[in-house]
């Protein structure tokens, strides 16, 4: 077995495990709460009084124009000096969760706007409520909709989340300098690194791919006249 | 029956309904005429309460609701009104994700808290009576504009409604597939449902309509049989209107 490839057979349990144990559980809790924080924000954004519509967009525009490694500094360097004490992965997670939610609340939101007032209407006039209509009629049109979007932002959040070996995270990447640090391969083992990566993305793109067929299977929207 | 008195709406500074009032009897069937912008749809979409009136009162059978201005309504009476009317859009908006007889099953289910079982019987039923139970399983989207307007009625009626209410029904569709909706509105008249139509379609208010209402401006300018108001109308105004129409359609 030639050098590099012993390498990197040699290496890849521990790689792998640092993403089971660290990059995977940091992207699905992370998106998953992002994703609740990105619908309550749209929505408040679309339908809250005045107050918490600023608000709303006061949270988008501060953590959309701000850099994300910034954000995970500030959360865990930087909240101890008020008195916060957060471990490195609880960090990591509040400025993922925080992150999604911003990107994602701006996709629900159009998602939510593209459905035609008219389905409004004939949700109310059959009796339902305003949470009934927005559950059954108007969420389910915009999740097919926003699927596309949501899935580019997920993708990009299981390379993100390499970021977090900044704030002492020991995820995929981190273990990958690790490693570095004592056999001097930094080709070889960051390219392992990003095959890892790689080969996860691939796999939610074709989650993607299925879920899509999914929520297209009824055909499309019927029209767009407001 | 129901009961308009002194509806009043405004959209800003413009006002849409001045001082409206109308009844309308059980088993009647009522055409709302005039041009556009006259406030037949927002008439008609007042009486399920999809609009809210500034001023006046709705009654649907029993259950009544006032407005004033600067008062908010109960949502309660809301609902309640809409339980007992039915609507009918100009362009279905049968809802894409559901199949056709889930559209109709949906408010049993979800408004009535029907069981399913109960759900798709009374659906089952309906789609028959619209002739459209061999498509109770397609997808809106592969349904041609009748067929889609005839589900939608389907779902108007599902919880049976005290009135059923129809804003421009045909308006959307070419003049064969209207036949085929018109028939079907015509059958339901003559099984003694309520109805209330806004429609520019003189084939589907001649044929259908005992009562006509012609608005204009806001303003009701004549209310009659629908005889009197197509063959004879008193006011200057009703005449030009049914004549110009009447002329459009026979082209």
């Amino acid at each position: 077995m030639p050098h590099w490839l012993q390498l990197m057979y040699d290496s890849l349990p521990t790689l792998l495990w640092a993403g089971i144990r660290f990059t995977i559980p940091l992207t699905l809790l992370s998106f998953a709460l992002g994703l609740a924080l990105g619908l309550g924000t749209a929505v408040a954004r679309l339908f809250g009084a005045r107050p918490l519509v600023l608000v709303a967009r006061f949270y988008v525009w501060v953590i959309r124009g701000t850099p994300l490694l910034v954000q995970l500094f500030v959360i865990f360097y930087g909240l101890p000096s008020l008195g916060i004490l957060l471990d490195a992965f609880p960090a990591a997670l509040i400025g993922f969760t925080l992150n999604v939610g911003a990107y994602t609340s701006e996709i629900i939101r159009a998602a939510i706007s593209s459905v035609p007032k008219g389905q409004w209407e004939a949700a109310y006039s059959t009796g339902m409520t305003w949470r009934q209509a927005m559950l059954r009629t108007i969420l389910p049109q915009a999740g097919r909709v926003a699927v596309p979007s949501l899935a580019n932002t997920f993708i990009s959040l299981v390379k993100d989340t390499s970021l977090a070996a900044a704030i002492t995270v020991p995820e995929l990447f981190q273990s990958a300098q690790r490693i570095v640090a004592t056999t001097y391969e930094p080709l070889i083992l960051y390219i392992e690194a990003a095959l890892i990566y790689l080969a996860i993305s691939s796999v939610l793109s074709s989650l993607q791919a299925r879920l899509e067929v999914r929520f297209g299977r009824y055909g499309g929207m019927l029209e767009a006249n407001p | 029956m129901i009961e308009l008195s002194h509806i009043e709406k405004r959209f800003g500074e413009a006002l849409i309904l001045d001082d409206i009032s109308l009844t309308f009897a059980e088993g009647s069937v009522t055409a709302l005429v005039g041009p556009s912008g006259g406030g037949k749809s927002t008439l008609l979409r007042t009486i399920n309460l999809l609009e809210l009136p500034n001023s006046g009162t709705v009654r649907v059978a029993d259950d009544t609701v006032e407005f004033s201005p600067g008062r908010k309504t109960p949502w309660p009476a809301i609902q309640k009104i809409r339980c007992e009317t039915g609507m009918v859009f100009q362009n279905f908006q049968l809802f894409p994700h559901r199949t056709a007889i889930e559209n109709v099953m949906e408010g049993l289910l979800v408004v009535q808290k029907w069981s399913r079982e109960k759900a798709r019987a009374r659906a089952t039923e309906l789609l028959t009576k619209v002739g459209m139970l061999h498509k109770a399983d397609a997808w809106p989207a592969n349904l041609s504009g009748g067929q889609q307007q005839r589900v939608a009625i389907a779902r108007a009626l599902a919880p049976s409604p005290k009135v059923l209410l129809c804003d421009e029904p045909t308006s959307a569709l070419d003049p064969e597939l209207s036949a085929e909706v018109v028939e079907v509105l015509g059958q339901l008249a003559t099984e003694g449902t309520t109805m209330v139509m806004a429609t520019h379609d003189l084939r589907l208010a001649s044929r259908i309509a005992n009562n006509v209402v012609f608005l204009e401006a806001g303003r009701v300018i004549e209310t009659g049989t629908a005889e009197r108001i197509f063959g004879a109308p008193e006011q200057d105004r009703t005449r030009r209107f049914v004549s110009s129409i009447s002329a459009a359609q026979t082209l």
